[in-house]
């Protein structure tokens, strides 16, 4: 197994949490009212908190490897910003579902919940993993997780099941964002060996629990998920939806028009 | 208890439907003997308000005891019958502790 | 001619006993302390935009953190300030409709525009540092809510100064397009922010009254130019410059003399002519609206639920 693999893990893991606590943080200062506007702001910076975490550890192990296998030739030092700020969209490992775009309060917390019910499983398998710093950094993510899990949850039901404008928000909420939950659970080339080896988490252990957990609340919010829809997928992989180039734009912008910099 | 009494009987009878019921916060920090008030929040229903407690009044400390009630459920007393409600008459004197001559040797009493 | 009760009301704030709740209180009083109160909470909310506007774009992750811990912390103010409010006999509703509707103020400064990332520094030195100027006196206000929320809001206030600092001093040992951007940033946030402390104390005709109710413990002066002596020596850390030319040392007034402040330009900003007045009160009439089906649905979950609860 190369040095790649690992890698390619731990930048899906920090990517996944860096793209969505990116689109949480979008919300700052327009959310439906104040307390919520808050509880959104804890859950991006939770996030942000789990990337980082992700990348230090990347570039530790990028800064490392023989420059043989160097992933990123021509860059000397990595850090967690080099990770985050000058990549392209291409090199981002993370799910196609937390790069979509924020919408309405609905599709929000339903793209919340779909990844959190993910992420909580994941990571309490994750925290099992034979490379220790992975398994410090679930087990430590795992109790926010849990809290991210409930919160948006009891919004996916508070919303299908309260008026009849919220509920039909919800299912075009769920219309958009069915297709990306599939790539939760396709193994990217470079999980499949790590996942043998116990670093990585085989997803097919953690696919049943997902979706009972994501059936219950569905079904407390009256809304049905759509059975043998085609699944997009790719982003794993470093193909991503349109969206994605426009977020890393506006977040790399300072970064690349001056590099070099202290900030 | 510290309690900051709220009175909003105009909360209690508007008929917005897109207005929440605001919620008295109390907390108990993990090495705290007792619920004190720290504040109120709009929030649509009890578990709703827990966390938003949580996210506001704690800064998500563990260990910490939430409790959130309506603040049309508090019953506060009345401070212009505070005379006769806090009666400090003259022969109880015995309840406050000045009254006690102890020797300067007995310290944290 | 004053009544025994109003005597007894002033005697109590002449000695410093906390005012609460459901104590009886002149009308004047009560009124002026919710348009106190609920137009600094208005600040806090409004003060949020300029700054959530660079977190999509913050330079590094740490930066990104901290700035949305710092906005957070400002929906956090505000909310401490509304529920104070509530407590006179407001909702919030009321509040938020009087903000859209422009019959209420809020700080002027946020008016302006955010067009650097320097200007999260200059925010958090100069705006930040002028708010706490004007709050810690306020954490003995004579009001018992309205002193406990700025007692809290204090001690959370902190890192927002220093955080601020900090960004303008990394700037200032920088390459030269972020040393421009820290001057920059500096010369456009400087006025504005010595403004923020209102007009001078011969043309606030409420001073007097406010402060003998102790819900204002120093004049719009005083605390004007205690942020001036302060920031022009702070200025001095960073190798810049306060936009100033008037701006000089007094030694026997022991105070910094400094420019005569456009009084005009404070008028047009309040009254609604500042560069992002529109945008301001647009985004927040907005995110409301937007928002008003999610309240909606909301609370007609909890309706459904209680209704549930008493049927089972």
């Amino acid at each position: 197994m190369s040095d790649h693999s690992i890698i390619d893990y731990i930048l899906h893991l920090g990517d996944n949490a860096l793209v969505l606590g990116h689109r949480n943080s979008e919300w700052t200062g327009h959310g439906p009212i104040l307390e919520q506007d808050i509880a959104l702001s804890n859950i991006a910076l939770d996030l942000i908190g789990q990337a980082r975490y992700y990348y230090q550890y990347a570039s530790d192990r990028i800064n490392a490897a023989e420059h043989t296998s160097h992933p990123f030739p021509g860059q000397e030092t990595f850090t967690e910003d080099v990770l985050a700020y000058h990549r392209d969209a291409w090199d981002f490992r993370n799910c196609l579902l937390v790069e979509q775009s924020n919408g309405h309060w609905g599709k929000t917390v339903l793209r919340q919940f779909f990844f959190s019910a993910w992420q909580f499983e994941l990571y309490g398998a994750l925290r099992h993993s034979r490379d220790s710093r992975l398994a410090a950094i679930a087990a430590k993510s795992l109790k926010e997780v849990t809290y991210h899990l409930r919160w948006s949850g009891e919004w996916v039901i508070r919303l299908g099941d309260g008026t009849e404008e919220s509920h039909t928000r919800m299912e075009e909420a769920l219309n958009d964002l069915w297709k990306y939950t599939g790539e939760l659970f396709v193994p990217a080339d470079y999980e499949k060996p790590l996942a043998l080896a116990g670093v990585a988490v085989d997803l097919a252990t953690i696919r049943a629990a997902w979706v009972a957990k994501t059936g219950e609340v569905l079904r407390a919010a009256g809304l049905e998920k759509k059975e043998g829809e085609w699944m997009q997928k790719g982003g794993k992989q470093g193909k991503h939806t349109e969206a994605l180039g426009y977020l890393l734009a506006e977040m790399q912008f300072l970064q690349r028009a001056y590099p070099g910099c202290e900030w | 208890m510290d309690t900051q009494h709220t009175i909003n009987d105009i909360q209690n009878t508007l008929q917005d439907k897109t207005s929440w019921p605001l919620w008295e916060v109390f907390i108990r920090s993990k090495q705290g003997l007792d619920h004190k008030h720290v504040g109120s929040l709009h929030a649509a229903d009890a578990a709703m308000a827990i966390e938003n407690a949580r996210d506001v009044y704690t800064r998500r400390m563990e260990g910490v005891s939430i409790w959130v009630v309506e603040s049309r459920h508090i019953h506060a007393s009345n401070p212009d019958e505070a005379d006769s409600l806090y009666d400090p008459a003259n022969d109880k004197v015995y309840r406050h502790p000045t009254f006690y001559d102890l020797p300067d040797e007995l310290k944290h009493m | 001619m004053s009544s025994a009760i109003e005597n007894g009301f002033q005697e109590k704030i002449d000695q410093d006993i906390r005012i609460e709740p459901r104590d009886w209180m002149p009308e004047a009083y009560r009124k002026t302390l919710i348009r106190q109160i609920s137009q600094h909470a208005h600040s806090e909310i409004v003060g949020m935009l300029p700054e959530a506007n660079w977190i999509t774009r913050a330079p590094t992750l740490k930066r990104k953190a901290t700035l949305i811990a710092k906005v957070q912390d400002e929906a956090g103010h505000g909310l401490y300030l509304y529920s104070s409010a509530e407590t006179l006999g407001i909702t919030r509703g009321e509040m938020i409709d009087q903000l859209h509707q422009g019959k209420a103020k809020y700080s002027s400064i946020f008016n302006y525009p955010t067009l650097t990332w320097a200007d999260m520094g200059a925010i958090g030195w100069l705006v930040d540092g002028a708010a706490i100027m004007n709050q810690v006196p306020l954490c003995r206000a004579s009001y018992g809510p309205y002193a406990r929320a700025m007692v809290r809001i204090c001690k959370e206030e902190s890192f927002h100064q220093r955080q601020g600092f900090e960004i303008l001093l990394v700037l200032s040992k920088g390459n030269e397009a972020q040393r421009r951007m820290c001057q920059d940033a500096i010369d456009r946030w400087w006025w504005p922010s010595v403004m923020m402390f209102g007009p001078n104390d011969d043309a606030s005709p409420h001073t007097a009254q406010s402060m003998r109710w102790k819900i204002k413990r120093f004049t719009n002066d005083e605390l004007r130019q205690r942020f001036v002596d302060v920031c022009a020596g702070q200025v001095k850390l960073l190798g810049m410059h306060l936009p100033d030319p008037d701006l000089v040392w007094n030694e026997a007034r022991q105070h910094y003399d400094f420019g005569p402040i456009d009084w005009n330009e404070f008028r047009e900003v309040i009254n609604g002519n500042g560069p992002c007045n529109k945008e301001r009160l647009a985004a927040r009439v907005q995110a409301h609206a937007d928002g008003a089906w999610v309240r909606e649905a909301a609370l007609a979950h909890a309706q459904k639920n209680s209704i549930r609860e008493k049927a089972a």
